[in-house]
């Protein structure tokens, strides 16, 4: 078995672009979650404007990457208001049912043919990276060590996703430690006793919810530069991929969203290649390649459940608060 | 167990707050509150159904009535956390109808929960620190800047220092509210109340909880914030902590307010002792309220 490929391949998950892009897409979800206590369960809705909201622009009517950066935002904060306004005044599960289903309205709007011409439907859109790689500062080529050899171009994404992530901590730190953030903390415990103090709860819940769409968003934009976007990366599974990173890292954390991001997609690396192999060298008689390609997620499923059920605060978490979770 | 209670100075009663004979709605010389036809039902079960009353300004006006009276209801529908299907009430002559809570809360009329709501896993500073307005860092992109709220950040500790050492909490500065006992919690919660300096405050059963020793120091608060100027308004069960500080009583009974007065009178009232025995009680003593029965008793024994 070649363990060096093995290893190989999960290291460059470590900071991989997608690996950064879910990272953002729960640093969102943390601000949802875990310090406001919304209940989001359409990140993968946000993802998805963020993706098209750029590639459209840029392909269509030949934006530079600014402008499409833009149109994205905007497309963000819109969704997050139609979403916000009918259900933040209700209990927290409404939310939840809403944002699952409008997500899922996206999806289906930019998979079906009737817009083909502008959204590509199901087989997407490509070709949308021109303007932005004109900043590539790097020159031609291929470089770096060990496994994480990659050209120029994936260099670029790489580097400007963990820049753009490393921001994002930054902004949620600031944030969290600043009375904005005591706010939003409170309303996670309980929303009446914050309003009884007089603050306008309905606004700082819409705000949050922008920011933590924001994010997911701009986490799409970054999912989707090393490659196509088609419609069906945005399904529900996305955001319980999201979730799941999420309660690995530890809920109210800020770090906790990026190492739950970067142990998810180096463990999905490290038992698909293994089983892979494991099926080719016969190890396992009863099992198909397709079916192993399968059994990567279950292994990452059981592997997650083993860290909810053992370390329930997730990796980064507070293990003091555990005591009182009611 | 109540006999414990013994004031420490005799409490300054404020008299003399009602314009003619002590009746439901009469008159008060200030109100700081007045509601008026405040109706709010539940499908067939009318929970408050209030004519007409006055709060007294600058004086400790006590809520009583037996269980299920209305008299949360009624805190709720003042403060905004609930909508009456008739009515209107002001405060401080501003009309109060369709102001949400948090609005409510601003213009100085702060309340707090008969089950209390403490933020669990925020610190007991922190939650102090909340309770706070007017905190420029609270706007997103001002928080942003340490440098424009770290001062006002410090002069809010400061006063939540001080408020916790008089409530007997700084101990537990840095602790979870949700690690505080059930009484401590009912201290932080009124604690946090008085951080916005409010000018009415709205008790719902502040001693519920909270042990003897520890009522004394409550009542002393609640007695101080009378000499700082607030007004009171508080529910409460323990009919000897009402006759100890309250300026003025409003009784409840099945959404109504079905006496008003005097501490001492009201207790005499027929209407008052109707509506914690039921008026059949003569007849039927058997299956009211023993609970009942026995504040209004050592009631009645007290004032003799
Ligand atoms: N949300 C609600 N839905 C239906 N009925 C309600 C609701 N809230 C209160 N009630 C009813 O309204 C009546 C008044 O209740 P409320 O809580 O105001 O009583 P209370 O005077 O505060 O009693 P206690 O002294 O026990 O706290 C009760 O009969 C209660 O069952
Ligand atoms: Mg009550």
């Amino acid at each position: 078995m070649d363990w060096g490929a093995i290893f190989g391949n999960a290291a460059v998950e470590l900071i991989s672009p997608t690996t950064a892009a879910y990272a953002l897409a729960a640093l969102g979800l943390a601000i949802h979650f875990g310090f406001t206590g919304l209940l989001n369960f359409g990140q993968a809705g946000f993802m998805l404007l963020g993706a098209y909201g750029y590639a459209i622009p840029a392909l269509k009517l030949g934006w530079p990457w600014w402008a499409c950066l833009l149109t994205s935002l905007l497309a963000s904060v819109i969704f997050a208001l139609i979403l916000g306004i009918p259900t933040l005044r209700l209990r927290a599960d409404y939310l939840a049912i809403v944002t699952i289903a409008a997500a899922e309205v996206l999806r289906l709007t930019f998979t079906t043919n009737e817009f083909a011409p502008v959204t590509g439907s199901a087989n997407g859109l490509s070709e949308y990276q021109r303007d932005l790689l004109t900043l590539n500062p790097l020159p031609d080529g291929r470089y770096g060590f060990g496994p994480w050899v990659f050209s120029d171009r994936a260099w670029f994404f790489l580097i400007l996703g963990w820049i753009v992530v490393i921001l994002a901590a930054l902004l949620t730190w600031l944030l969290m430690r600043s009375p904005w953030g005591r706010v939003i903390k409170g309303i996670r415990e309980d929303e009446d006793a914050v309003r009884a103090l007089g603050k306008n709860v309905y606004s700082y819940k819409m705000q949050s919810l922008i920011l933590g769409g924001l994010f997911g968003t701009v986490a799409g934009i970054i999912f989707v530069m090393p490659r196509a976007v088609v419609p069906s990366y945005f399904q529900p599974t996305l955001t319980f991929f999201i979730y799941a990173i999420l309660l690995l890292g530890g809920a109210a954390t800020i770090l906790g969203p990026i190492l739950g991001s970067i142990v998810f997609w180096v463990l999905l690396s490290f038992f698909s290649g293994f089983i892979a192999r494991a099926v080719e060298a016969g190890w396992l008689p009863f099992m198909t390649q397709v079916q192993a390609g399968q059994l990567r997620f279950i292994l990452v499923g059981v592997a997650i459940m083993l860290i909810v059920v053992f370390m329930p605060q997730g990796i980064l978490g507070n293990k003091k608060e555990l005591a009182f979770v009611k | 167990m109540s006999s414990e209670i013994t004031p420490k100075a005799k409490p300054v009663k404020s008299t003399g707050l009602h314009v003619g004979d002590p009746a439901p709605g009469v008159k008060k010389v200030d109100p700081i509150l007045i509601a008026d036809g405040v109706k709010r039902t539940f499908g067939g079960l009318t929970a408050v159904d209030v004519e007409h009353v006055e709060i007294p300004r600058n004086a400790i006006t006590a809520l009583i009535g037996p269980n299920g009276a209305g008299k949360t209801t009624f805190f709720n529908l003042l403060t905004g956390f609930d909508k009456p299907d008739t009515g209107d009430w002001s405060f401080e002559g501003r009309s109060l109808a369709h102001i949400p809570a948090y609005r409510v809360a601003r213009m100085g009329l702060i309340r707090t929960f008969q089950l209390t709501k403490s933020l669990g896993l925020l610190s007991v500073m922190e939650n102090m620190k909340l309770g706070a307005k007017d905190q420029t860092g609270e706007n997103i992109f001002r928080g942003l800047i340490p440098s424009l709220w770290r001062k006002q950040d410090r002069e809010i500790e400061d006063k939540a220092l001080d408020l916790l050492k008089r409530f007997k909490l700084d101990a537990k500065k840095d602790d979870y509210a949700a690690s505080l006992s059930g009484g401590q919690r009912k201290l932080l919660e009124m604690a946090r109340a008085l951080m916005s300096d409010p000018t009415l405050v709205m008790l719902d059963e502040p001693m519920a909880g909270v042990n003897p020793a520890l009522t004394q120091s409550l009542l002393d608060h609640i007695l101080d914030l009378k000499a700082q100027g607030m007004t009171v308004l508080f529910v409460e069960h323990d009919m000897h902590m009402v006759r100890h500080i309250a300026d003025w009583v409003i009784v409840m009974a099945e959404g109504r307010v079905v006496a008003e007065g005097d501490p001492h009178e009201v207790m005499q009232d027929q209407a008052v002792i109707d509506a914690y025995l039921g008026a059949h009680h003569d007849t039927d003593l058997g299956s009211t309220d023993t609970g009942h029965v026995e504040a209004i008793k050592e009631l009645i024994d007290d004032e003799q």
